[in-house]
């Protein structure tokens, strides 16, 4: 079911969680919203819930208004970063609730509620722990347990609100790519909220990057990460050198010497050079727009990090790149840097 | 070589206070319970029999076992419903209402029972409307049934306030995303989780309302047979000099308290077996 979201604010006291916001999620789609603590991404997960209620705006979920229901009416699945499990029922009572706490006139019989949360349990694959009780179970298992009560209602959407943020960093990544495929078999409408840019990554179609209760990008996972919108994204998403620069013109210039390198029609004054730490080339001396000392190496992997004290500002910039493993860079020596890809921002007063 | 290691345990201590744990018990609880026992056998069996088999033992008992039983049924459900209101929800004076709570676990309950019998007296503020209607409120087995369950409410709300402050509120969101409404969300979700605690405050108000005597005899009236609880029933005994009654009546209130707490204990435990503490 497609969820369309219109002029959303929501306010805190005198905090603005959400300050207009706009979103539209087609049908099937596997969405994350990503954002530091404090952006609204969970405050938005709410709304559209039903647990939290905007000041103003719209909520429509397959074209109806959602916010003339409450939560019980939406039938909206949530997935909680706590799991929120019943802990007096078995697993199996835990994922039948929602259909034996149905209206009577379309409850399921027993045989076919019995059938259907096995099936669930099939499909998250713990249907050996049908007997147990939540505090018997690891982490994983409870999330995957969640999973499968919030989809025993045959819901429209399926919320997820940092469902692995409570899990180690093993589980988190099996169930990723395990959320990932089971979407794949499903195709509910998820939308799922992270604070882990890897995970946004990783596992969904778009990613819709947040900051201070605003929509700072909408994308694929390449589109944010290669073309990042806003200094903000490009900031959060990937590892990057931010450099303070001068923009007059067409020309860029770092404590006021000139790099030469085009401004790509960034307004003139005080801007911001963001390169990723892999896109910096290095060279031979005097043959590219930095220029510095290497104060310090470590190799792993397939690259070799590299700290870079700039020459021309007292050795007080140090930046740190990525590189290759094709040379082997030494201490002390002097390189040149030159970005291969770079975006130039206007700097925020 | 090896040399010996000494085992230590990271918690010292556990001769000196399982000794003194033991001895304690013994001084204060099970001693004085032996000699009660010890001394019903200054009694035949025949004359053991008579005693706790008299009209006015049996009535004493049913009296005190009926009506406690009915006051922690009472205080069980007000109780659950304060500790709702003062848990989840704001409003101006809950400290307040928080604190009177405690006012019966702190009065003397002899206090207690003259305040009750003012109130309920054919002439008080309350028993004056009630005769109106015909209730007779002071000098009653109500009145008892009113000072048990003055006595013991405290029980069932400080046993199941921390309870539900600890409940997630995630739980009943997660309920409501599934389609429970209210009725189902407090009777499916939230009551089941409280069950074990709400037991304790059963026992423990139940408990209290058997061995009460302060507040109860100021406005029960003490009447044989309709309005005297057994502990009265003992002390009458026991002014008459007649040791040997009174420690039969006390043996069988003895051995029916362990066996209700017994068997509380145990229900306390399936519950807790099946919301294991995580």
């Amino acid at each position: 079911m497609a969820i369309e979201v219109k002029n959303i604010v929501k306010t805190f006291g005198s905090f603005a969680a959400l300050d207009n916001v706009d979103l539209k999620v087609a049908d099937g789609e596997l969405l994350a919203l990503l954002g530091p603590s404090g952006s609204g991404k969970t405050t938005l997960l709410r709304i559209i819930a039903g647990l939290d209620w905007p000041d103003s705006g719209e909520v429509a979920i397959d074209g109806e208004n959602a916010l003339s229901r409450g939560a019980s009416e939406r039938q909206v699945g949530f997935v909680f970063q706590h799991y929120a499990l019943f802990r007096h029922m078995t697993v199996f009572e835990n994922v039948a609730f929602g259909l034996r706490v149905q209206p009577r006139a379309i409850r399921k019989d027993e045989a076919t509620i019995r059938a259907r949360v096995k099936n669930l349990l099939d499909l998250v694959q713990l249907d050996w722990l049908a007997n147990r009780y939540p505090s018997q179970l690891s982490g994983g298992q409870r999330q995957r347990i969640a999973l499968a009560r919030a989809l025993a209602i045959e819901p429209r959407i399926l919320l997820l609100d940092e469902p692995f943020g409570a899990l180690d960093a093993k589980v988190r990544k099996e169930l990723r790519q395990w959320l990932r495929s089971l979407h794949n078999e499903i195709h509910v409408t998820s939308i799922f909220v992270t604070h882990d840019q890897e995970e946004a990554l990783e596992v969904a179609n778009r990613v819709v990057v947040m900051d201070k209760g605003k929509i700072e990008q909408i994308g694929s996972p390449g589109e944010v990460y290669d073309n990042p919108a806003t200094a903000f994204v490009h900031g959060f998403i990937g590892e990057s050198i931010v450099l303070p620069v001068d923009v007059a013109g067409d020309a860029v210039r770092l404590d006021g010497r000139p790099l030469n390198i085009p401004a790509l029609g960034a307004a003139s004054g005080a801007a911001k050079l963001f390169v990723r730490r892999h896109d910096m080339a290095v060279g031979p001396a005097g043959t590219g727009a930095l220029e510095g000392a290497i104060r310090h190496v470590r190799s792993f992997g397939p690259i070799q990090r590299a700290e870079v004290a700039l020459s021309g500002s007292e050795g007080k910039t140090v930046i740190e790149i990525d590189a290759p493993r094709d040379r082997e860079l030494q201490v002390g020596e002097i390189v040149s840097l030159q970005p291969r890809r770079y975006r130039i921002f206007a700097a925020q007063e | 070589m090896s040399t010996a290691v000494a085992r230590r345990s990271t918690l010292p201590g556990f001769g000196l206070t399982m000794g003194l744990t033991l001895t304690w018990l013994s001084v204060i609880i099970l001693i004085p319970l032996a000699a009660l026992f010890l001394k019903t056998f200054e009694l035949s069996l025949d004359q053991f029999w008579g005693i706790i088999t008299s009209r006015r033992t049996l009535n004493a008992l049913k009296i005190s076992f009926g009506l406690s039983f009915a006051a922690a049924c009472v205080n069980l459900v007000m109780g659950t419903v304060i500790v709702w209101a003062l848990v989840r929800y704001r409003f101006p004076g809950r400290r307040l209402f928080d604190a009177i709570v405690d006012i019966p676990f702190a009065l003397p309950t002899a206090v207690a029972g003259v305040a009750l019998t003012q109130l309920f007296a054919q002439k008080g503020w309350l028993g004056a409307p009630l005769a109106e209607f015909g209730i007779k409120v002071a000098f009653t087995p109500i009145g008892i049934f009113i000072a048990m369950i003055f006595i013991g409410i405290p029980f069932v709300v400080r046993t199941v306030q921390p309870v539900l402050i600890d409940l997630d509120p995630e739980i009943e969101e997660a309920a409501a995303s599934l389609g429970a409404n209210r009725w189902h969300t407090v009777f499916r979700v939230i009551l089941p989780s409280l069950i074990p605690a709400l037991l304790t405050g059963f026992a423990l108000a139940f408990a209290r309302a058997i061995g009460e005597y302060g507040s109860v005899i100021f406005i029960a009236g003490n009447l044989p047979n309709v309005s005297e609880i057994a502990p009265l029933l003992i002390v009458i005994r026991l002014s008459e000099f007649r040791y040997a009654d009174a420690t039969a009546i006390a043996v069988v209130m003895l051995v029916a308290s362990f066996l209700i707490i017994f068997l509380i204990n145990r229900l306390q435990r399936w519950a807790q077996a099946r919301i294991p503490v995580h």
